[in-house]
């Protein structure tokens, strides 16, 4: 017998009272496998409507998210390139194709500037989705360029970081733009201009020990991940598992490297205070 | 001795020398002829095997176990020194060292990564990877170098900033951080020299600076060629291919105009003439030191920041209208 029985026998739901559900409208989180719609999930930020789980959202939606209204794109045109002829299992350049292909996007750095609250800021967002939001070149000289665009317009900068970290196929040249970002920021620094860092998840590597820790002010969305070595390398390093937590927004919070987690939802009112500030 | 794999050639060679050696001992015949001949076949044989090394080759060599480390150099290169440790907010870490030190007559302060010497001294020095401590201490240093116009000098060779739970605790990635971002606009001059391995942000971490230079058989790359290799290649087997892709040698580095100069190791490598190579990189040091001693602060942070603003390589595509408005 089984376990449980119907109360009617036969399905009872006439065919015009039956819903449609085509491809697209079912949103699953990856946290809770919770199932809500698409509409609720993009007016709740592209949060989880019953876990709060933030996903990963990419440079256009923080635009959008964060500017008043309008906002004008800048340095659209750099690219990269496989100056090292650098071949893994693929080659860069291929890797370079695919990724602008998937994505349309020319790099995993997106500078734009506009207006929050009335007041002019200058950000840089990062994409995942383009290898792993990894920092090439490019992310650097995007970096170099909208610093110098903020202190010639003397706007606020920001940076939203969302990255695994250097990109390998740049050998040494992925590791000269910590160097490189961080030398501008001691720029803008000097030009006694703010400069907010804000951690998306991921937030690891090279990213992490250079640009994303040197925000005047840090602050990072909710349960996002952090740190500059990854987990699994940790791991084997050390033979332990790690504690639960570890790694994340709240832990850098608790351990003074953040100055406050922010909700996606209160996100552009949180930015609007802050600009206001300087 | 140590020979590597691809030195096994010599190896054959020396011991074909000690036997020689002891039959020339033993006295009746006169061997020293041939002795001779084979030291000069000997010599030949390591300039062929070292006209033409790898990148793989190179990174073995940087890791070779006689080499000079941090400490003999300075010993070697300084007249005093006085080493000084602790960051002042946690510990003191064992795998930078740092300190005062009399360069023929200018104070300077010095900064190296530091490796151990045999098992015990390794596990000491956690191999050369530091934690943020190390790099918190280094960058107090600096900051009384800045206050007392003492030039900076760095000595790096790490395997990578140190991977631990409680170095991601306390804030490894703001220690890198905070330090590129000082020696930025540091006042006072920044001579760097990547003395055996220069891995990834524990490299860069104390390496920025006015003027850059690798030893002949060093490397500098954004991630081991080992961990390279396991990531892209999802196999530990293929550390060779991934040191050529990565393009890590001093040669490479130059050509790269990411570096700012070669310093020549003796034949064989540091390790053959470690007092040879701690002579030639202190000839290096005073000279760039004395050179950087003639600018203006001001001048030397506006050539800094315009060297490492110029390092990337990417293309601009070819439109009129570079700003597009949505």
């Amino acid at each position: 017998m089984g376990w449980f029985r119907r109360l009617k026998d036969g399905i009872t739901t006439k065919t015009v009272n039956k819903k449609d559900a085509p491809d697209g409208v079912w949103y699953k989180c990856k946290k809770c496998k919770e199932a809500s719609t698409t509409k609720e999930f993009k007016e709740n930020f592209y949060k989880c409507p019953k876990c709060n789980a933030h996903a990963r959202i990419g440079s256009e939606d923080y635009f959008d998210l964060i500017f008043d209204g309008k906002y004008t794109e800048l340095f659209d045109d750099l690219v990269s390139k496989d100056f090292l002829s650098f071949t893994d299992l693929k080659p860069y350049d291929k890797r370079l194709e695919v990724a602008k292909k998937k994505t349309g996007l020319l790099d995993a750095m997106t500078v734009a500037t506009g207006k929050t609250n009335k007041k002019s800021l200058t950000i840089a967002a990062m994409d995942f989705s383009f290898i792993g939001g990894s920092m090439g070149s490019v992310v650097g000289e995007k970096i170099a360029k909208a610093i110098d665009y903020s202190i010639e317009n003397r706007t606020a900068f920001m940076i939203i970081s969302k990255s695994g970290g250097a990109r390998m196929m740049e050998s040494a040249f992925s590791l000269m733009q910590m160097a490189k970002t961080s030398v501008k920021l001691a720029q803008l620094a000097d030009a006694k201009l703010p400069y907010f860092s804000f951690m998306t998840d991921p937030t690891t590597g090279g990213v992490t020990a250079s640009f994303a820790m040197l925000g005047d002010i840090n602050f990072a969305e909710p349960e996002a991940l952090i740190g500059f070595a990854g987990p699994r390398v940790i791991r084997e390093t050390i033979k332990q598992d790690l504690p639960e937590g570890f790694q994340t927004s709240e832990f850098l919070l608790d351990h003074g490297f953040l100055d406050f987690i922010v909700d996606r939802k209160d996100l552009k009112q949180k930015i609007g205070d802050l600009v206001c500030y300087f | 001795m140590v020979f590597l794999e691809f030195e096994k050639p010599l190896e054959s060679l020396y011991e074909q020398l000690e036997n020689l050696k002891e039959v020339g001992e033993k006295g009746d015949i006169d061997v020293s002829d041939k002795i001779k001949e084979l030291e000069n076949k000997i010599k030949s044989e390591r300039k062929e095997i070292y006209s033409s090394l790898t990148g793989w080759q190179k990174v073995q060599l940087s890791r070779h176990p006689e080499r000079p480390y941090s400490l003999f150099y300075i010993r070697e290169m300084f007249k005093k020194f006085t080493e000084l440790h602790g960051d002042r907010y946690f510990k003191d870490d064992k795998a930078i060292v740092g300190g005062l030190a009399n360069l023929d007559g200018q104070t300077v302060v010095v900064i190296g990564h530091q490796k151990g010497v045999n098992t015990k001294m390794r596990q000491y020095r956690n191999f050369g990877m530091a934690n943020p401590e190390g790099y918190r201490k280094a960058l107090r240093l600096m900051k009384m170098a800045e206050r007392f116009d003492y030039p900076v000098i760095c000595l790096i060779d790490t395997p990578g900033a140190f991977p631990g739970l409680e170095a991601e605790e306390r804030g490894q990635a703001e220690a890198i951080a905070r330090n590129l971002f000082e020696m930025a606009r540091l006042r006072v001059p920044i001579v760097c020299a990547v003395i055996g391995e220069g891995a990834s942000g524990g490299a860069i971490g104390i390496g920025l600076g006015d003027r850059v230079f690798m030893l002949e058989n060093t490397w500098y790359s954004v991630i081991s060629p080992e961990s390279c290799s396991s990531i892209l290649w999802r196999s530990w087997d293929y550390k060779e291919q991934a040191a050529e892709a990565l393009k890590l040698t001093a040669d490479h580095m130059l050509d790269f105009k990411l570096i700012d100069g070669i310093i020549k190791e003796p034949l064989g490598g540091a390790h053959n003439s470690p007092e040879e190579m701690a002579k030639t990189l202190k000839k290096h040091l005073k000279k760039e030191v004395a050179e950087l001693m003639e600018m203006t602060p001001d001048e030397r942070i506006s050539l800094r920041v315009e060297k490492y603003s110029r390092m990337g390589q990417y293309d601009t595509l070819k439109k009129k209208v570079a700003v597009k408005s949505k």
